[in-house]
């Protein structure tokens, strides 16, 4: 690669990590190239916590109520949290990107490992704000060993993420063994040309002599990076190691650490596996209960399932290697599949390495849009990743695609000759590839996502948007991820009373409802929607990984502690009260974990508002999320859908299929509407869904600002009843 | 391959070879920062030092550990992250960590505390 043409640098001082913080954060404008250093109080840290909360605090402060998520001024936001970057317990290097969604235009936040985040950091900046748009396709280089800036005109004609990382590995590393220093975010042609865009978050894997990426996939924040022409942001800093995060108390980290390697070295073969197979383990346990998506979410179950299945995926993962995304994380979940050759595109016959699939991939571009062949979702999740685009998202969005194919709302006339029915493989892999080049109208079109699809095919193609209505598998303008929650009135709410839209990093309740019963009523349902979202989002604050909570449990968790108490894992939870503590020397409890997490919850509940969401109406939900839709989905399961029937007390003999489906729609619409009344009750928010003011000041968020974006919305009729 | 070979049933117990260890490589007299433990059971004592099978190099992320020349499994401390996946995962848990230092540490066969053991209870074996 030749030498590149640097646009502009700046200089910083270096800083001293201090207990988990480097105590400023770094503001780049790539518009008019210009740099800032920001101070981290001690009221952004009490309050903020870090990651996430950093990120939605830098970004309030940055944008308007007006602000759209192509507007200069919205931003994109890196930052780890002040765990990020501990060797010693395993998930400890996550960052968490936020920036307005193209697709939802609210906030956003979406995760990744890799090594950027605690790179970042240890360059000496808690978290990274790029603003602006660029004149032309920009590298911004943070070059952590040398203390300085610089953004460089992008040499790449193909910006897509496996050309561009490995090359700048290639160009900021001296040799060989200082790649492993580098840390590149990227994304692709794909996050241009949809709002799909994902984030690929690379670090350098040693063993295979390549670099991997791992992805903050939903949201569309690959698309900003492109409007914003980042081709790239790259990250060096050398000589990491055990106390490169400064913790008070590193022998505690190191016990907690040593911990939880053994109980994953004893347990995780008998548990989850996640050490040979990754989260593809889910595969066939969400076939068996009947939550796999099939077919845009009509079945939960199908036959071929078992080509699938995680053993398959187990044989083709390359083993015995250790898969961490982040130094320590023995858990080791990052699988990849080594020498694929590729069938199609632009690398076709190209020999690589592919990170994943997921089982989110497995499920989105796999079951959801009929394709039970792993070789096909390997080639789709290489493609999806170097075109820049989220596997989640956009496999949801096929799989609406095809169904309204098949029920004639599309025909090859209007995908421009593509028969895009269900596991139509070579057309569907067409369709990716029409997404990456963005030379197809139609292509264009479906990555927009199923939210304006709705309103697209009913516009220009004569398409029932009423019908769309109820199979479009999306909520606050974002798709679904892979799994049925149709079944379980919890994870109604567990995807559809987030504050983002229906991913799943908030609550996932479905066997602790449905299949264990564990919680009866409204109220425990709304305990749950209070609890795990907020234990859940803290993750995002600090800088660490979900799995390693509740994918390996200790051996006897079910039996010291029973029902949702064992669902929580108390042990786990326990950790991280001892690894934040650990780091930052505060004395936190368990139960100031969840406040921390609600300041954060509640603060961005009230950034939705303020940039016009964030109310009642916008947590609507599909109904193909809450019941059967068509006669077929309810006839593949009649015996159980007719059960669930009489339980309402309703007698399905002598009523059509249809009939039997609108009685179920009519019992489980009021259900849907009690169970948001009681989730907002639990969380403090108003009938319309608004934090109180009460709450803010109980959370100590009643900043002016804050309260007067609430303050605008409350209406006495919104108050609950006494 | 060099290996430091364990009787324990001559053992006495007299844990010199810990305090020799830790002089040799940590200069200080310290059973914590033995690279060899010596722990007393009901019925006499049981000794846990590295055998040298090597399963770490495979489960340590940066390619700290190595088998050199003579075949013994040596940590670079240049490399090490002190991430402890090596001591969670050594099946004979001979991968120790102590409070004072931040990187594991192990024994490297240099057959100091044979010499030192008044009972012969350790041997150092070159296969």
């Amino acid at each position: 690669m030749n030498k590149m043409k640097l646009l502009a640098e700046w200089e910083y001082e270096p800083v001293k990590i201090q207990r988990g913080y480097a105590g400023r954060t770094l503001y780049v404008n790539v518009g008019g190239f210009s740099f800032k250093e920001k101070p981290v109080s001690e009221d952004m840290k009490e309050k903020f916590i870090g990651g996430r909360g950093f990120g939605l605090k830098l970004l309030w402060d940055a944008v308007k109520d007006t602000t759209k998520w192509n507007d200069p001024e919205n931003e994109l936001v890196i930052s780890g949290g002040p765990l990020c970057g501990i060797t010693q317990y395993p998930g400890s290097g996550k960052c968490y990107t936020v920036f307005i969604s193209p697709l939802t235009e609210q906030t956003y936040d979406s995760n990744a490992g890799g090594h950027f985040g605690p790179l970042l950091k240890f360059s000496g900046w808690d978290a990274l704000e790029i603003q602006g748009k660029a004149d032309r396709d920009v590298i911004v280089f943070i070059d952590g060993d040398n203390n300085k800036v610089e953004i460089y005109e992008s040499p790449f004609e193909d910006v897509n993420a496996f050309t561009v990382t490995e090359a700048l590995h290639e160009y900021f590393a001296e040799n060989e063994e200082d790649k492993r220093n580098i840390s590149v975010v990227s994304t692709g042609k794909g996050a241009e040309n949809s709002y799909w865009g994902c984030l690929n978050m690379s670090f350098y894997d040693l063993r295979r002599k390549a670099p991997r990426l791992k992805q903050a996939g939903r949201g569309g924040g690959g698309t900003v990076f492109r409007n914003k022409k980042l081709a790239a942001i790259v990250v060096r800093k050398r000589g990491i190691g055990p106390t490169s995060n400064n913790p008070a108390d590193l022998s505690t980290l190191q016990k907690v650490g040593l911990k939880l390697h053994k109980e994953i070295r004893d347990l995780d073969d008998q548990q989850n596996k996640m050490r040979k197979v990754g989260t593809p383990h889910l595969n066939e346990i969400m076939n068996e209960y009947h939550l796999l998506p099939v077919h845009n979410y009509k079945f939960g179950q199908h036959p071929e399932a078992d080509k699938i299945h995680s053993e398959v995926f187990g044989k083709l993962f390359t083993q015995g290697i250790p898969d961490g995304c982040w130094h320590g994380c023995s858990m080791a979940c990052a699988k990849a599949v080594d020498g694929f050759e590729l069938k199609t595109g632009p690398l076709k016959g190209k020999k690589v390495t592919v990170d994943g699939p997921e089982y989110e991939t497995c499920a989105g571009l796999g079951s959801n849009i009929g394709i039970f062949d792993p070789e096909w979702i390997i080639e789709a999740n290489f493609y999806a990743d170097h075109y820049g685009i989220d596997t989640i998202s956009s496999g949801t969005g096929f799989a609406f695609v095809c169904e309204c194919y098949e029920l004639g709302f599309l025909n090859k006339d209007i995908t421009n000759g593509l028969e895009l029915k269900f596991g139509s493989k070579d057309d569907l892999m067409e369709l990716i590839h029409r997404i990456g080049r963005g030379d197809d109208e139609f292509a264009r079109i479906v990555g927009l996502g199923v939210h304006r699809m709705k309103k697209i095919f009913a516009e220009k193609y004569g398409a029932p948007f009423e019908v769309m209505e109820k199979i479009g598998m999306e909520g606050q303008g974002i798709e679904v991820s892979e799994y049925v929650p149709k079944e379980s009135v919890a994870q109604w709410g567990g995807y559809f009373l987030t504050l983002k839209g229906p991913q799943h990093d908030e609550a996932w309740l479905i066997f602790m409802d449905r299949i264990n019963k564990q919680l009866p009523t409204f109220e425990d349902k709304a305990e749950a929607l209070h609890y795990f979202p907020n234990f859940r989002l803290w993750f995002s604050l600090v800088g660490v990984c979900k799995l390693p909570w509740n994918d390996i449990e200790p051996a006897d968790n079910v039996i010291k502690y029973k029902g949702i108490e064992a669902a929580k894992v108390p042990e786990h939870v326990q950790n991280y009260v001892d690894l934040f503590n650990a780091v930052t020397g505060k004395n936190i409890t368990k139960e100031e974990l969840i406040i921390q997490s609600e300041q954060v919850y509640n603060f961005q509940r009230v950034f939705q508002l303020r940039l016009g969401k964030g109310t009642r109406k916008d947590h609507y939900i599909p109904l193909r999320a809450i019941g059967p839709v068509f006669p077929d989905e309810w006839e593949a399961r009649a015996e159980y859908y007719d059960n669930e029937l009489k339980a309402t007390g309703i007698d399905p003999e002598g009523l059509t299929t249809e009939e039997k489906i609108k009685k179920l729609q009519e019992y489980r619409l009021p259900q849907w509407e009690q169970l948001v009344d009681a989730v907002y009750k639990r969380r403090g928010w108003n009938k319309n869904g608004i934090p109180t003011i009460e709450t803010l000041e109980r959370l100590g968020i009643d900043y002016p600002e804050v309260v007067e974006v609430v303050k605008k919305h409350l209406k006495p009729e919104d108050e609950w009843e006494e | 391959m060099k290996w430091l070979a364990t009787y324990p049933e001559r053992c006495v117990g007299c844990e010199s070879c810990m305090l020799t260890c830790s002089k040799t490589w940590f200069k200080e007299e310290n059973k914590e920062l033995s690279r060899i433990k010596v722990l007393q059971k009901d019925s006499g004592y049981e000794i846990n030092v590295c055998n040298q099978c090597g399963i770490c190099i495979d489960i340590c992320p940066t390619l700290a550990l190595n088998r050199d020349a003579s075949g013994v499994v040596r940590c670079d401390e240049n490399k090490c992250v002190g991430c402890l996946m090596c001591a969670g995962f050594c099946p004979t848990e001979s991968m120790f960590i102590a409070d004072q230092k931040d990187k594991p540490f192990k024994c490297i066969a240099c057959g100091i505390c044979s010499k030192e053991c008044p009972s012969q209870a350790l041997e150092l074996m070159q296969d």
